[in-house]
């Protein structure tokens, strides 16, 4: 009888990965699917934490792709080992901090040293030559099959035909002839195939899997590393960088804003770690000060609070400063002006 | 004579229940969290997840179908907080 071959496909969510799986699946191969947490995954995330996107319908793509095609999913949590990926990516970066190559030669090394843990035979991804500019290019196929130790044995379904022949397909694993031989940034041939396939939702392909492929989040991101002086963080400084209105008004210390009822929330589950200021006369956000500050310091952070607050016209705000000292926090009150929002420098904005 | 009785085994296992507080962190780390211990249970157990993700009680219902875990219950139980809990019986894994 001959041998069912097993394959782990990697699944971001998207179409592509969902093609690809279904692909091989049809073939007859056992597939289960892959799916890494770096911490900058979309994934949910601000959706879970603005309330106004609260009404939207929450759904992990990853889980959702695996469900329809009736694979498990293994979710496997990398953020401690990406941090080498992101602060010192061989292959440096794309248009923002994203390092793409780095991060695919990664994960699909995690994803062969699974293969290996569990007898399977081999990697399928949903990758097309030419799809992105700095990670799916014909001259970065090899490099991922190489750096990542999978060689042979990571098949691209979707674009295997214009691709030497990988190890599945050699020993007749999977059948050449019914894979695909897509090619460029277009995404017509993919909306086709799933129309013939019959998958009619899927999610819509966006710029980039994960934050770092953001301008706004990568400066944020590069502020941090800057003004702490070395490239590391902490999973905790990645989510924060993710909600709010951050503003840096001295190179020592930023502002984290909430901008709405969800953010504060959210920012209130930090309440322990930072110092923070809440309006008491108005209505207003909750802002933690990431840095240790002076009393001059405190005054302008003060008087950005009553800015993000209803009092914002008013001459005075009260606020209520909680100073974290040490391991004890320190309640003081305070009446301050608000900003006018013509005297905060735009630079401060992050 | 034998005077060995003839004897049935019968392991009788006790199921056992736990729980896992996966609060103020947000998906897919919950799920990660749950689908971590859940692998290491043997069937029948049962598990009692709290979460403040709301995101949580679509995507760990959704992690227990594809895995074959069943879920016994889930549901908001403060909507102030956001908290919700989902109940599995853990399958074979
Ligand atoms: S967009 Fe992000 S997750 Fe996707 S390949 Fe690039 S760095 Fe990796």
């Amino acid at each position: 009888m001959k041998t069912q071959r097993k394959a782990i496909s990697l699944i971001s969510g998207g179409l592509d990965s969902m093609l690809a799986t279904k692909a091989i699946l049809d073939q007859g191969v056992h597939v289960e699917g892959i799916n890494f947490y770096t911490g900058f995954c979309v994934e949910g995330h601000t959706h879970a934490i603005r309330k106004k996107d609260k009404a939207k319908p929450k759904r992990n793509n990853a889980l959702w792709v695996a469900e329809q095609l009736g694979i498990k999913l293994h979710i496997i949590d990398i953020i401690e080992e990406y941090k080498d990926v992101v602060i010192n990516p061989k292959h440096g970066y794309g248009s923002n901090l994203n390092p793409c190559l780095d991060c695919k030669c990664f994960m699909v090394k995690k994803a062969h040293e699974w293969i290996q843990e569990n007898d399977f035979d081999f990697i399928i991804t949903g990758e097309v030559v030419g799809q992105r500019p700095m990670s799916q290019r014909r001259d970065t196929m090899p490099v991922i099959q190489r750096e990542s130790g999978a060689e042979d044995r990571l098949l691209r379904p979707l674009c295997a035909k214009i691709l030497p022949e990988t190890l599945p397909e050699r020993e007749g694993w999977v059948d050449r002839e019914q894979l695909f031989g897509f090619n460029g940034r277009g995404r017509k041939p993919q909306i086709a195939l799933a129309g013939k396939m019959g998958i009619e939702d899927y999610a819509q392909p966006a710029g980039g899997c994960c934050f770092l492929t953001d301008a706004a989040y990568s400066n944020k991101l590069a502020d941090l590393w800057t003004t702490r002086g070395e490239r590391d963080y902490e999973l905790d400084d990645i989510m924060l960088l993710k909600v709010g209105r951050h503003l840096r008004p001295r190179p020592h210390f930023k502002l984290i804003v909430g901008r709405e009822e969800g953010e504060n929330r959210f920012l209130e589950g930090y309440r322990k770690q930072f110092t923070h200021i809440i309006p008491i006369s108005h209505p207003g956000p909750l802002v933690l000060v990431d840095g240790n500050i002076n009393e001059e310091d405190l005054e302008i952070a003060a008087r950005l609070t009553a800015r993000f607050s209803q009092g914002k016209k008013a001459a005075s705000v009260r606020v209520e400063v909680h100073s974290k000292k040490g391991d004890t926090t320190e309640m003081t009150e305070m009446d301050v002006t608000p900003y006018r929002i013509e005297d905060i420098p735009t630079e401060w904005y992050l | 004579m034998n005077n060995k009785q003839a004897t049935t085994k019968s392991t009788v296992r006790k199921q056992t229940h736990h729980k896992l507080d996966a609060r103020n962190i947000l998906c897919p780390l919950p799920v990660i969290r749950t689908q971590n211990l859940v692998l290491t249970l043997p069937e029948g157990d049962t598990l009692d997840v709290s979460c403040t993700d709301p995101g949580a009680l679509c995507d760990i219902p959704a992690w227990c179908r594809i895995n074959g875990h069943e879920i016994v219950e889930a549901r908001i139980t403060d909507p102030d907080t956001n908290e919700v809990l989902i109940s599995i019986r853990v399958g074979k894994n």
